[in-house]
Order: C-alpha cells, then sequence, then structure tokens
C-alpha cells in the first residue's frame, strides 16, 4: 500500500534513504546507550537485582499475577463478546423503543471510566474483587464491542441486507446469518485491538486489590525493597507485551485462515470507521 | 481465542511449575517470621454465637492489609505477615482455628466496611483507626495498639519538625485515606497522591515532594529499610489512631469476647510477643494494650 | 444527594484538572500520532521502522506501566520536573498517540489508491502526496474513530490518580473516604462529572459519523 504513495526511488533517493536510515539509527542506539549508561551508574543492572529472578518464590508470584490476569481478561472476553453482539443487535433495532434507550445506555457505559466501575461494582453490589474486576470489564468492553460490530455492519453493501430480505428471511435471519458473520470477520483487526485494551485494563484492577500481574509485581517490589523495583516493572512490562503481541500475531493468523476460507466471499473490507478500538 | 487462552495459560502454569521446581533449590524462602500461637482444643461457647459458629466450621475468614510493612505484608510466600497477622492468628487460636485454617483476603481501606457488611470476612485486622462513622456501619472490638500520624522526610531535612512546616509544600500519602484528607484540612499541605505509601518513597527520594505522611508505625518500617536515606520529622504523632477489630455490627457478644481476648493477650504476654515477632524488630518501645473500649 | 451539592467545589477542582490533562496531552497525542502514523508510511525505513517499533511496544503495555516509566523512571534519568502532571502527561500522550497512528494508518488505507496514483501523476512527491491529498481525506474518516480514542484518553486519565496528580478519580475517592456512609452517591457524583466531558464527545462522534457516511 505504501508504494502507492511514493515513486519507485531513485539511486540518488535511496542514497539519501539509507543516509537517513543510519543516522536516524544511530541517533536512537545512542539514546537507548545513553539510557542504558545512566540507569547503570546507578546500579540497575547490578547482577545481585536480577538475582530474584533465579528464585522459585518469585516466579510463583508472577505466574500466580498472570493466572489472575489471565483468568479475569478470558472470563470478561467470554462474556463481554456474546453480549456485545446482542447490545449491537439492540443498537440497530428497526424499533426506536430499543434503539434510543440501548443508545443511552450505550453511551454511559462507553464513557465512564473502568476503575469507576470495578470500584462501584465492588462497594455497590458487594462482590469479590475477581467479580468486580471481571464486571467492570465485561460492561465496558461489551459496549465497545458492540459499537465495533455496529461499524462493521454498517459498512457492509446495502445490497447484502436487501437481497436476504429478498429472499424472504425476516429483519432478525437477515442480521443473524448474512450480516452479522461478515461484520464480525471484516471488523477482526478492532475486535483484537480491543481484546488486548481488555487484558491490559485487568491491571486498572489495582484499584479493589485485586491481585493480577502489577498488583503481584507491587506487592514484590514493596518486600523485597525499592532495589528491585525497576527489574520486577520491567519483567512485568516484557510479559503483557510479550503476551499482547502473541494475541495480535494470532488474531492476524486467523484472519488468514479466515480469508482463503472465505475465498472472494467478502468484498473488501471497507477500513473507514476500522479501528474503532479505544486505548 | 478462550481455548487458545486457556491453553497458553496452562501452558504458562506448568511451565512456571517446571521452573519452580528446577529452581527451588537456590531459593531462600522468604522471611516469614511471626509465632504459632498454642491452638485451644475444642473451646466450647454458647449455642448461636458467632463464636461457636466459627469454631464448629473450624475455619476464619480475615481481612488484613496486603501492603503495609509491620502490621499486614504479604511476603514472597503468598502469606501475609505483621502485628495484624498475629492478632489474627491468637483470636483463632483462642477459637480452636489452627494458622492454616485462617483464610486471608486483602481488604484496601475502601472495601473494609463493605466486606464486613457483607459477611465476605469475620473479621477486619487491617490498622483500621476506630471513629464513629465507621462506627454507624460496622463494630469495633479494641482498640489493640495506638497509632498517630507522622511525617517521614529525607535523612538530610531538617527544615521540617512539625506539622505545621508543611503549610503550601508537596506531601505525597494514599488517594482517599484519612492521613491525606487531615494534612490537606488541617495543616494546609499539597497533597500528591499515590496508589499506595510505597510509591510515594521515589518522589520523596527524587526531593519532588518534601514528606511522607501516614500512621508513624508504617512510614517506621519504610525508615527501617532505608535508614540512611529517610528519617521520621519527629518522634511525636499529631493525631490519635487507635486500631480496631471490625466485625458485624451489634454482634456484641462477639466483640465482647474479642475484647476478652485482647486484655488476655495482654496479660499473659503472647501480645507482646506478637509484637516483639513483627513490628517490634524495628519499634523498640513495645506497646502497652490500650485501654478497651466496651461501648 | 446532600453530600454531592456540598462538595461540588472539590469535584469542580478534580473536573478541571481532568480536562486540563486530557485536553493536553490529545493535541500532543493527535500531533505525535500523525507524524508516526506519516513515518509509517514513509520512503526511509528508518522511520517506517521506528514508528512500527513504537506504536507495537505503546499499544501492548498498560497504561499503568507507562506511567510507572515516566514517573518514576524518567526522573531517575535526570528528566527532573517540578510538577507531576508533566510525568502524567507524558504517559498519557506518549501512551495515545500510538492508538491515533494506528487510526491515522488506516485511515490512509481507506483513501482510495487512485487518489495517490492521479497525485503522484501530476509530478506530486511523497511530502506533497500525503499533506494535500491523503491526509485531509484520511482525517476526515478517521474523525470518529479518533474521537473514540479521545473519549478513552478522558478516562485513562484517572489513572493518574495512582501516580501523583490529583484528579477527578482522586477527588472522588477523596470524597468517599470522608463520607463513609455515601460511597455509593460520592462515586455517582465522580461518574456525573466524567460524562460530562466523555458523552457529548460521543454524540460528536457519531453526529460527524454521518455526516461523512453522507459525504461518501
Amino acid at each position: 500500500m505504501s508504494s502507492v504513495l511514493y515513486d519507485v526511488p531513485g539511486p540518488k533517493a535511496r542514497r539519501i534513504s539509507l543516509i537517513g536510515s543510519v543516522v536516524g539509527g544511530l541517533a536512537i542506539l545512542g539514546l537507548l546507550a545513553w539510557i542504558i549508561f545512566t540507569l547503570g551508574q546507578q546500579g540497575i543492572f547490578e547482577g545481585r537485582r536480577w538475582q530474584i529472578f533465579t528464585r522459585a518464590d518469585v516466579w510463583r508470584l508472577l505466574g500466580n499475577g498472570l493466572g489472575a490476569t489471565l483468568s479475569a481478561a478470558g472470563l470478561a472476553a467470554v462474556i463481554a463478546f456474546p453480549l456485545g453482539l446482542l447490545l449491537c443487535l439492540l443498537r440497530i433495532s428497526d424499533l426506536k423503543a430499543i434503539r434510543i434507550p440501548t443508545r443511552v445506555v450505550l453511551e454511559f457505559l462507553r464513557g465512564m471510566p473502568v476503575v469507576l466501575m470495578m470500584l462501584f461494582i465492588l462497594l455497590g453490589f458487594g462482590t469479590s474483587q475477581f467479580i468486580a474486576v471481571v464486571a467492570g470489564l465485561v460492561v465496558y468492553n461489551a459496549a465497545v464491542f458492540a459499537e465495533i460490530i455496529r461499524a462493521g455492519i454498517q459498512s457492509l453493501p446495502k445490497g447484502q441486507r436487501e437481497a436476504g430480505l429478498a429472499i424472504g428471511l425476516t429483519s432478525f435471519k437477515s442480521r443473524m446469518l448474512i450480516e452479522l458473520p461478515q461484520a464480525v470477520r471484516r471488523m477482526m483487526p478492532s475486535l483484537v485491538a480491543q481484546l488486548v485494551v481488555l487484558l491490559k485494563d485487568t491491571s486498572l484492577g489495582y484499584i479493589v486489590a485485586y491481585g493480577e500481574l502489577l498488583r503481584a509485581v507491587q506487592l514484590m517490589a514493596d518486600v523485597l525493597g525499592p532495589a528491585f523495583l525497576f527489574p520486577v516493572f520491567f519483567v512485568a512490562a516484557a510479559m503483557y507485551i510479550a503476551i499482547n503481541i502473541a494475541i495480535s500475531r494470532l488474531a492476524v493468523w486467523i484472519e488468514r485462515r479466515g480469508s482463503k476460507k472465505a475465498a472472494g466471499g467478502t468484498a473488501k473490507a471497507d477500513p473507514v470507521a476500522v479501528e474503532a478500538a479505544a486505548p | 481465542m478462550k481455548a487458545f487462552m486457556t491453553r497458553r495459560k496452562s501452558l504458562l502454569v506448568a511451565a512456571t511449575a517446571a521452573l519452580a521446581l528446577s529452581l527451588s533449590a537456590c531459593g531462600d524462602g522468604g522471611s516469614t517470621a511471626g509465632s504459632d500461637p498454642t491452638v485451644a482444643e475444642k473451646p466450647t461457647f454458647a449455642a448461636g454465637t458467632t463464636m461457636e459458629k466459627l469454631a464448629s466450621a473450624g475455619s476464619i475468614k480475615i481481612g488484613t492489609k496486603f501492603d503495609q510493612p509491620l502490621f499486614g505484608q504479604v511476603g514472597l510466600d503468598g502469606k501475609p505477615v505483621g502485628f495484624d497477622v498475629e492478632m489474627g492468628k491468637l483470636i483463632a487460636a483462642k477459637l480452636g482455628i489452627a494458622a492454616d485454617k485462617i483464610e486471608w483476603s486483602e481488604t484496601v481501606s475502601a472495601n473494609r466496611e463493605p466486606f464486613i457488611e457483607q459477611g465476605k470476612v469475620d473479621l477486619v485486622i487491617a490498622t483500621y483507626t476506630i471513629n464513629d462513622k465507621r462506627k454507624q456501619v460496622v463494630s469495633f472490638a479494641g482498640p489493640y495498639y495506638e497509632a498517630g500520624q507522622a511525617l517521614m522526610v529525607n535523612k538530610d531535612n531538617d527544615s521540617i519538625k512539625t506539622p505545621e512546616d508543611v503549610k503550601g509544600k508537596k506531601v505525597c500519602s494514599v488517594t482517599g485515606s484519612t492521613p491525606a484528607a487531615t494534612i490537606v484540612d488541617k495543616y494546609g499541605a499539597e497533597l500528591v497522591p499515590a496508589a499506595t505509601y510505597s510509591a510515594c518513597l521515589e518522589p520523596l527520594r527524587n526531593k519532588q515532594v518534601e514528606a511522607i505522611t501516614t500512621d508513624n508505625v508504617i512510614l517506621a518500617g519504610f525508615v527501617d529499610k532505608e535508614p540512611d536515606a529517610f528519617k521520621l520529622a519527629s518522634d511525636e504523632t499529631f493525631t490519635k489512631e487507635p486500631y480496631g477489630i471490625g466485625l458485624k455490627k451489634d454482634d456484641t457478644e462477639f466483640r465482647g469476647w474479642i475484647n476478652d481476648q485482647l486484655e488476655e493477650f495482654g496479660k499473659d504476654g503472647s501480645y507482646k510477643k506478637a509484637w516483639e515477632a513483627t513490628a517490634g524488630s524495628v519499634i523498640k518501645t513495645a506497646p502497652e494494650l490500650p485501654e478497651i473500649n466496651r461501648y | 444527594m446532600d453530600v454531592i451539592i456540598e462538595s461540588l467545589p472539590l469535584y469542580w477542582e478534580g473536573f478541571l484538572r481532568t480536562l486540563f490533562l486530557s485536553a493536553v496531552s490529545g493535541v500532543i497525542a493527535l500531533v505525535l500520532g500523525t507524524l508516526l502514523a506519516a513515518a509509517r508510511v514513509s520512503p526511509v525505513a528508518a522511520l517506517r521502522g521506528f514508528s512500527t517499533v513504537y506504536v507495537e511496544i505503546l499499544r501492548n503495555t498498560p497504561l499503568t506501566i507507562a506511567f510507572f516509566f515516566a514517573a518514576i523512571v524518567l526522573p531517575r534519568l535526570g528528566v527532573q520536573f517540578a510538577q507531576f502532571e508533566v510525568a502524567a502527561i507524558i504517559a498519557l500522550s506518549s501512551y495515545t498517540a500510538a492508538f491515533i497512528a494506528e487510526a491515522v494508518r488506516s485511515g490512509v488505507n481507506s483513501v482510495p489508491v487512485g487518489q495517490a496514483e492521479a497525485a503522484r501523476s501530476i509530478g506530486m512527491n511523497f511530502g506533497q502526496v500525503l499533506n494535500l491529498i491523503i491526509l485531509p481525506q484520511a482525517l476526515r474518516t478517521v474523525i470518529p474513530p479518533l474521537i473514540n480514542i479521545l473519549i478513552a484518553l478522558v478516562k485513562n486519565s484517572s489513572v493518574a490518580g495512582a501516580f501523583f496528580v490529583l484528579e477527578l478519580f482522586g477527588y472522588g475517592r477523596q470524597l468517599a473516604n470522608a463520607n463513609g456512609d455515601q460511597v455509593i452517591t460520592v462515586l455517582l457524583g465522580t461518574a456525573f462529572f466524567y460524562l460530562l466531558l466523555t458523552v457529548p464527545l460521543g454524540i460528536l462522534a457519531s453526529t460527524v459519523e454521518r455526516k461523512v457516511a453522507i459525504a461518501r
């Protein structure tokens, strides 16, 4: 795609680009080196600070934290997705009496900070921390999923629905059999991006003291002492990034496999309203 | 997607477990300071009381802090240690419940009252200051300790001695905590809020805040860990924070019984022993058990 | 209800701080995100690489960790700031910029290929193609997702409450602690002030969306 934006570079442009790349690369490397050096001066890379990662109990705590993160995110995703589908169907219902209230509810859910929602559920409904985290994630992400799928349905060519109705499907059946499957496939990148957001948002569980990865790391740093703050946070960040990139890659893979199966079935996605996923 | 995540998770768990196994030789186990009080054998209580219910169930749910050094802090083995935890063990022992039958759950400041009201925990022992507003929703046994708010500053800072000295200056404390409200409302400091007290340490070290404020016992824990970096502004405290044991409102029998036990702990020396095993390692002056408030 | 009315000045102060954080971070993130998107489609390999790595890392890191680096690691590197708002703005804008870059990039991809081809065939260079032809069209189509990202930014600013900046959510928690018997009311009040910012943005997004849909 990007090659459409500029001509195939000639020798001169290639040379300039190469010089630019080398200079830019060196500048970034220099910056990184300076950061590492400065942090190193403060002893952050001393072996003893990283030796904690040879300890079994440290890894067990990290494992527990990771388990708590993944189980909350997993459960929330499994509930939020069907709920999002349902909300989406209500949101585009033919009946005004359903459509409008749904829209109001969706605006509400989308507009509330997840931390506030978690705290509210914990205190207002007296749930456990796990339920508060999961429910907080579910209500927000279901609203976002609904919006993404709606954007997907609206980006479909009108003919899809018209053809469905013309062959005698009811409005509901046309939505379920014709439009939703295409919309979901079309919006896969956004849906996965939102899934990553959901997983990251488990870290907001600190507000209700849910023992997810970041909370585990924080408590661990408290016990070990401030010298270990940087190493444990660094490892936690690396774990998050690795898992999230894995999820994104998996999605790309599923998408490729799916599009092979659907060979030519769907029109090329119109990526306009796509990427509705919000951080 | 879910199937994948579950599989991934179980793989990870397996990998972690394998690693744990292979490394367990190197670990030194963490520091599980604390005593093992003698468990009462088959204590008898009047039928229908909370004590009887807990004793026959053989287990008790106690809420405590997981991030409060010396009082309730979770160790690397995942179990909380501290003075609050010791008090919990002592009370459980009197009910005939061994320490390993206590279900500890983390309570943060925001969820202590709801947890008691909803019966999620039987007791809350979590640096829990007794005050009148809280008494409207829960009952308190004790106090079993009296702390007070203090200020911690950098070692080289001699300009702050009393809370009056922080007027208009930046002071770090936990968002929505009572010490934070006191230092702002009463002494006019500028609040720099953090998620935990330990999160305040870096800004203090970097001199981005002038002081950290909370109960003296918590600050003492930080000073103990880094005596070369920090000190208490003064040994005097400027509030009184009587720590109580929270339980369901109007469970008068249970409250009275715990108060009796507390007084007994004071007499038989187990109170002192619990202190010395935990906070006493840092705060040398052992406290006397405060007078029990039997309201 | 009384507690909300009594605490209006505090709520208002928190509201203004949240508004300030969101507005400043939003503007910086928009500029930075657009630059990153331009770098992502540029002919210079190093720029493409940098932009890709930046977006991948920031999008996959929890905001809390971004805050940790801005508020705690940066001072260690000698980047001192007198106000913690600076750290919050650095964290929020660098995090949000990654999402904006992705949205703008997908907008660039949505502009029909013929547009860029036509522009190049009349002799425009990369900068001109991007600035005069692609971005104006792309920005129009990405405005609804961009507004969604800004809504998220407003809400994400609540994480700053855990990192030394007293904003709306922080005031809310303070009030909740002071009024232990009316916690729910206090939280509802906090929610109201967030909705005051996010709901108008949401309505704006759907209005723009409808306008854009007609224009096509």
